[in-house]
């Protein structure tokens, strides 16, 4: 699941933590025993051991040996791991943008007062982000096949036929994002949907009285009250994009070629395929931090644009 | 994007049919027009969207040398619902969906669980290295799966668990995630709820049931319904853990579905589509909170 973006400090120092009472140490230890064990065991414990795994030749069966920072130099020269870097990075740079403008366009257009029954509208715009991705890609399979849906009508309407969506280089990566845009947008349209219904109409209308147009209204009032909405959009799609393999392993099992190899269908090859797990770790850890990097930066750079009202 | 929108000025009481929103008049003439317009639209997108979900079941529904056709049509020759039964006899895709319902079940269960006492502790309980502890646990979210598959992946062969339901299950049942939602919302209910318990004696764990469960039950209906989707649609993990498939998940059993020589196309939609009932079921029973419960539990961003 996501991540929330939250003050932590506010959020670590409110409640009962400043009074200096009696604890409740005993019972809080009983509430708490079932998930901190699962917690230390299930993803504590495997953070540690992945970096350390990160360090060996691990294969899946066999002796496995210390072999310091190669696994990490293997990736430095490896083409292939640069092609996944790219392709992942080409992924993000197309998902991302095309994921906020569609669903923040679509908040506003059925949030907008002409718009009757909007909630029916969220509810279909939102299906696709809940039903499983591997039946999602299935259909994509099915529509972008040769004589699929979409070649048929182009061979009807046009005469021509759909270029091979799937076996294509060029259309692969494109093909991907798509079926990732359908299904994917349906969370942020509803986080800025749940924004837009917190502006104040009292703003609007007074800028409407001003003479300010709906477009302006929009640009002027509505976007710079909803920036910390369309930050915490921006982050968690960001750090899920980049994560990105249902998608291109089922659709194009991250070809042709390696023209749909994202970094994560790189990390999956190479561990479960190759059984390198100790290079796949390195893979997860070079994942990891890029997201991590790029998240601070995000933290950094809001300070910019956001406006989080005081 | 937006529409025409309403005149603050004018008084002309709205000509439309009853709105959902009539709390100001409307103008009538070519504002109206546009309205209407745009609602034409926004249903002409919406339909647009819904085509792949829509030529899923109607393929599901086409004899199997029908489904590639040139022009497309709606229907095949005849309309075969037996698709479905044989769907779910084949590969058996009936045992996955048993399998699914299963492993999201219990994993939801031990979720809601495990949050709900660790969000309790963090919410109503005073004890050391409380803020520590709560920072720690929100850190791990930010972690991506894909480092901790491995090790885990290890572990559960150590164990003997591959090919499992515990594998499939424990691992994803204990994030932070479910103890963060469920913290924040028990912080917003007020303790003088309790005050009339606690006079009574109750202890902590029956405050919890009896009084701060009740309150909480949107919070926890959002955190079920979307750990029971999570664990429904999960892929990475169960594609490294599960081979036997006897052990398999929906999702996995799409793919192999998928990668059948001389796939049977018909089939796989018909499974495609019975795969997407409960979860759509579920959304649309979750309809009223949809909004409010993804701007509460932070669930954007996919």
């Amino acid at each position: 699941m996501a991540v929330m973006p939250v003050d932590v400090t506010a959020v670590a120092t409110t409640g009962q933590a400043g009074r200096k009472k009696r604890g409740d140490g005993k019972a809080a230890t009983g509430f708490l025993t079932p998930s901190m064990l699962g917690l230390l065991a299930f993803t504590a414990f495997p953070i540690v051991a992945s970096l350390i795994i990160g360090f060996y030749n691990w294969p899946v069966i066999g002796a496995h040996t210390f072999t310091g920072l190669k696994n990490y130099q293997t990736l430095l020269t490896s083409k292939e791991f640069h092609t996944a870097i790219l392709n992942t990075f080409v992924f993000v740079l197309l998902y991302l943008p095309l994921n906020i403008v569609i669903s923040l366009g679509l908040a506003v257009w059925i949030g907008s007062k002409s718009i009757k029954a909007p909630g029916l509208y969220r509810t279909i715009f939102f299906i696709p982000a809940v039903t499983p991705v591997v039946a999602n890609a299935a259909i994509f399979s099915l529509i972008l096949a040769p004589n699929g849906l979409i070649d048929s009508l182009m061979q009807t309407w046009f005469g021509v036929q759909a270029p091979n969506f799937l076996g294509s280089t060029t259309w692969a990566m494109p093909s991907v994002v798509m079926l990732s845009i359908w299904q994917g947008f349906g969370y942020n349209m509803l986080v800025f949907s749940a924004a837009l219904d917190a502006v104040p109409a009292s703003l609007t209308e007074a800028a409407a009285i001003d003479g300010a147009g709906t477009v302006a209204r929009f640009f002027r009032i509505v976007l710079p009250l909803i920036t910390p909405a369309i930050f915490f959009a921006v982050v968690l799609t960001l750090i899920s994009s980049f994560q990105v393999f249902t998608q291109a392993y089922v659709l194009t099992g991250g070809g042709p070629g390696n023209a749909t190899t994202t970094m994560v269908v790189y990390l999956y090859e190479q561990g479960f395929q190759f059984y390198k797990l100790g290079l796949a770790s390195a893979v997860a850890w070079v994942l990891f931090i890029i997201i991590l990097v790029i998240t601070i930066f995000q933290f950094i750079g809001q300070k910019r644009w956001v406006h989080y009202d005081q | 994007m937006t529409s025409e929108a309403p005149s603050v000025t004018a008084a002309t009481p709205s000509l439309s049919a009853p709105t959902l929103r009539a709390a100001r008049p409307r103008t009538a003439g070519s504002s109206h027009v546009g309205s209407v317009i745009s609602q034409i639209l926004l249903s002409l997108v919406a339909l647009l969207f819904l085509v792949p979900i829509i030529w899923m079941v109607l393929s599901a529904l086409k004899p199997s040398a029908e489904v590639f056709t040139v022009p497309p049509k709606l229907f095949g020759s005849e309309i075969l619902f037996s698709n479905f039964a044989e769907a779910w006899n084949y590969l058996p895709f009936g045992r996955f969906i048993l399998n699914t319902i299963w492993v999201a079940g219990v994993g939801t269960l031990i979720t809601l669980v495990a949050s709900a006492t660790a969000g309790y502790a963090f919410a109503r309980l005073n004890f050391k290295f409380q803020g520590g502890l709560f920072i720690l646990y929100l850190s791990t979210l930010i972690v991506p799966q894909e480092v901790i598959v491995i090790p885990m992946f290890l572990v559960m062969q150590q164990l003997g668990w591959v090919n499992t339901y515990k594998a499939l299950i424990l691992p994803w049942a204990f994030t932070a995630f479910g103890t963060f939602l469920l913290r924040q919302f028990f912080m917003t209910i007020p303790k003088e709820l309790e005050e009339a318990a606690k006079i009574d004696g109750c202890g902590h764990l029956r405050i919890l049931r009896s009084v701060i469960i009740p309150v909480s039950a949107p919070a926890i209906a959002v955190l079920a319904v979307f750990t029971f989707i999570t664990y429904w649609n999960s892929f990475l993990w169960p594609l490294i853990i599960v081979n036997d498939t006897s052990k398999m998940t929906i999702p996995l059993g799409l793919e192999l579905f998928l990668g059948q020589q001389g796939q049977r196309w018909e089939l796989l939609m018909a499974a495609a589509t019975i795969s997407m009932v409960p979860t759509i079921i579920l959304v649309l029973a979750l309809q009223k909170y949809l909004v409010k419960g993804i701007a509460l539990s932070g669930l954007g961003g996919r």
